[in-house]
């Protein structure tokens, strides 16, 4: 016996465990945790979305988006089945919270998809990025989600949707040169949407040379609008602004008429009420105004399959315009979990930060909206954003105009 | 209660007034500087005037309900909302129906007062189920005990509607008759806010008149002043009770379709702001007191309409008009510091209270 020897034997086992070690496959290592999906086991993907009250066409919309994606993947992903679970953000801050904390509660979720509303997401994100749950936003176009200041517990945030930064410029732009109005005023409802889209409008109108008369804000849940509206007609604006989700801007539209001084002004709404169930809340009132919504007529190839699938599976048109985006959200998310996720035999571990870092690493990934491509505070989208105008027939007939009024490109 | 004698000042008092005296100073100094700098012409006042006139008399009317209850029973009937919701919501169908048929452009007057009707009597029927269901057996319970039954009685309405209609909002058809402006010599009001300020004037009128005049109506006060002794000089108790709930019921559905004629949208959730307005405006006009809620209604729609722009243009605050309900809240503040019972709120007897 000598200390060679001893030394020899030392080796030889620490060796033999180390390769034991490598036989039974330690799992991935991750900074914040990795999710175990043993054979048969479901990949448990949840979206947070507004399904239910008075906003529920859209996330009805993007949660179909959602599934023909599913479907288009055969319902599985690396041999497993995809399982998709919901809640309802309820289109405010309060149900975002509550939606995201319940899905963060669950260790089985890998990945989120939502919200609809940026500002559920305002408080949603980060409680699911804290339990290192990354989630994709199909509709969130508040350009404060993705701004370089937002802070790091929105690490976990990317959208597909496009940044009201390109949406409210469009707006402006159409206005002044399309339109060739000097005046505006602007409305919004105290959501982080509304309120960050007129600022951008406001914004690059007065630089465009226009002026705004003035900027005002009503509650959500406010039905007479008369008085606001008495108060904006007071400088008399060639053209108003209201960004608003559909309940309010169906009041607003349907009273500004009803308010002297303001029957031959310009109205334009945004993708928030650019929806079937808003002409049902506006009526004939809506015909004639304006809408800014991603352009149908851009989008991929794809999109008309897209349609074929939407129109056999739930038997009518897409109700709101981000369907398409829903779809690209559950794209990006698959795309990076085939390529994070590590299958050790029948086992799959899906390391939750090397899936955050994947999603971002999107890169030309060819979706039904265009070519996905994400910056580094999770912007994905290839945004074409273009001008609806209201026909009597479509607002007759419940449905989207079907071609854009103008183009900005 | 020595009513005579003057109460000490305890320093609670010395800080609300204190409090009140700011808001005071605040609205008239707001005000006054609003009408300094004149962006607004008299049209425009009597414009925000007419507004104000006519919510605030669907609210006046919502808060015959709440007033009428409790000057009986002395709980707040939370569930009042929901009976506002269930008429119109229901008599929309009857609407929509007569709208496609064409009934309702050949005979509007007939038709409206069809969908009144349907409204009306829905809305008090599921104000008697709610009585008779809800609150009666709990009647001897402590009052937490019903309170908390209303709420949940409201969440109960709210969704079985909503399962009943879907959750998307439904559109009242606009009837031709009532579109556009009318001129009552120099002021421009719009036909459908003439009926609604007319149609509510003429409903709180009758049931005034009503609890004034009728046998009926003075039972329905002796049982509000006091039951024992009401039932013991012969007067049905729980069917004056049940007679109550009916009443604000019918108003409510009304009041219901003068909102619907107005705002032209109706859903399962739309109950919710009105009536808690409409409750505020039962405080604020005095709780249990029917003229009183009628002057409380209106008050609140009026300082909605023109308080943003009078008090807070001057201020140099933007957007006032997001602000509008905390104008209508700091105005309930202001009336109870200074007159806790409300603008008409009769002292409370001892026992009462």
């Amino acid at each position: 016996m000598t200390r060679r020897f001893a030394l020899v034997v030392a080796l030889v086992v620490l060796a033999g465990f180390t390769l034991a070690g490598f036989a039974q496959a330690a799992p991935p290592k991750d900074p914040i945790g990795v999710v175990t999906i043993k054979k048969g086991q479901p990949i448990h993907i949840a979206y947070w979305m507004v399904v239910a009250g008075p906003d529920a066409s859209l996330g009805t919309d993007t949660k179909r988006g959602v599934e023909i994606a599913i479907q288009d993947k055969g319902g599985k992903l690396l041999g497993h089945p995809i399982k998709l679970s919901g809640q309802d953000e309820g289109c405010n801050a309060e149900g975002g919270q509550a939606a995201a904390t319940k899905i963060a509660s669950d260790p089985t979720v890998v990945a989120a998809i939502g919200s609809n509303c940026s500002s559920a997401a305002r408080p949603g994100a980060p409680i699911l990025w804290k339990a290192g749950i990354p989630t994709v936003s199909p509709s969130n176009t508040a350009p404060y989600l993705t701004d370089p200041k937002r802070g790091p517990e929105y690490d976990g945030y990317l959208r597909t949707a496009h940044n009201d930064k390109v949406q409210g410029a469009v707006a402006a732009q159409f206005a002044i040169k399309k339109l060739g109005v000097k005046t505006a005023a602007t409305i919004h409802d105290g959501s982080v949407y509304a309120e960050q889209l007129q600022a951008v409008f406001a914004e690059e109108f007065k630089k465009l040379g226009g002026t705004i008369t003035s900027q005002e804000a009503v509650a959500p849940t406010d039905t007479d609008m008369r008085p606001v509206l008495t108060k904006i007609a007071t400088q008399k604006p060639q053209f108003i602004y209201y960004p608003i989700f559909i309940a309010a801007a169906g009041h607003i539209t349907r009273q500004v008429k009803e308010v002297a001084g303001l029957e031959k002004t310009y109205l334009m709404s945004a993708d928030g009420s650019f929806s079937p169930d808003f002409y049902k809340a506006a009526g004939e009132a809506a015909v004639g105004m304006f809408h800014s919504s991603p352009d149908f007529s851009a989008f991929a190839a794809g999109y008309k399959g897209f349609l074929e699938k939407h129109q056999k599976k739930y038997g009518e048109k897409p109700i709101a315009p981000f369907h398409a985006h829903g779809y690209d959200a559950a794209l990006m998310v698959f795309h990076a979990i085939e390529k994070a996720a590590v299958k050790e035999g029948d086992t799959l571990y899906i390391p939750r930060k090397a899936l955050r870092d994947a999603l971002y690493a999107t890169q030309g990934l060819k979706g039904l909206t265009g070519t996905l491509t994400c910056d580094s505070y999770g912007d994905c989208a290839d945004p074409r954003i273009a001008v609806y105008q209201q026909t009597p027939e479509n607002i007759k007939k419940l449905v989207n105009p079907e071609s854009p009024f103008w183009k900005p490109y | 209660m020595a009513r005579l004698t003057r109460r000490k000042l305890t320093p609670t008092d010395i800080v609300m007034w204190t409090i009140g005296a700011i808001l005071i100073a605040l609205i008239l100094w707001g005000s006054i500087a609003t009408l300094a700098r004149g962006a607004y012409s008299l049209d425009h006042w009597i414009d925000f005037t007419i507004f104000g006139l006519a919510q605030g008399s669907i609210y006046a009317l919502i808060a015959m309900g709440y007033t009428m209850v409790y000057g009986v029973l002395r709980m707040i009937n939370f569930a009042h909302s929901e009976v506002f919701m269930s008429g119109p919501y229901t008599a929309y169908y009857v609407a929509a129906y007569f709208y496609r048929s064409g009934l309702l452009e050949a005979h509007p007057v007939l038709s409206m007062t069809m969908v009144f009707l349907v409204s009306m009597a829905v809305s008090t029927l599921i104000a008697y189920l709610l009585e008779m269901i809800a609150y009666r057996p709990l009647r001897s319970a402590p009052r937490l005990v019903p309170l908390i039954t209303a709420i949940g009685a409201s969440f109960f309405l709210q969704y079985v509607f909503r399962g009943l209609y879907g959750s998307g909002f439904q559109a009242y058809p606009v009837i031709r008759a009532l579109e556009g402006p009318m001129y009552i010599g120099p002021v421009r009001i719009l036909k459908f806010q003439l009926l609604v300020i007319f149609a509510a004037a003429l409903l709180m009128i009758a049931l005034y008149q009503f609890t004034q005049r009728t046998r009926l109506g003075r039972a329905l006060r002796s049982v509000s002043e006091d039951k024992e002794a009401a039932a013991l000089m012969g007067v049905d108790v729980d069917r004056m009770i049940s007679m109550t709930f009916m009443i604000g019921g019918a108003a409510a559905g009304a009041a219901g379709v003068l909102y619907a004629i107005m705002f032209k949208q109706v859903h399962f959730f739309m109950g919710f702001i009105p009536g808690l307005k409409a409750f505020t405006a039962a405080v604020l006009g005095g709780i249990g007191n029917i003229p009183g809620a009628m002057l409380g209604g209106i008050f609140l729609g009026l300082v909605e309409s023109i308080g943003p722009s009078l008090f807070l243009d001057g201020l140099g605050i933007t957007a006032p008009y997001q602000l509008k309900d905390a104008i209508a809240f700091t105005m309930l503040v202001l009336v109870l510091i200074f007159r806790p019972t409300g603008i008409l709120g009769e002292r409370l007897a001892v026992k009462k209270a």
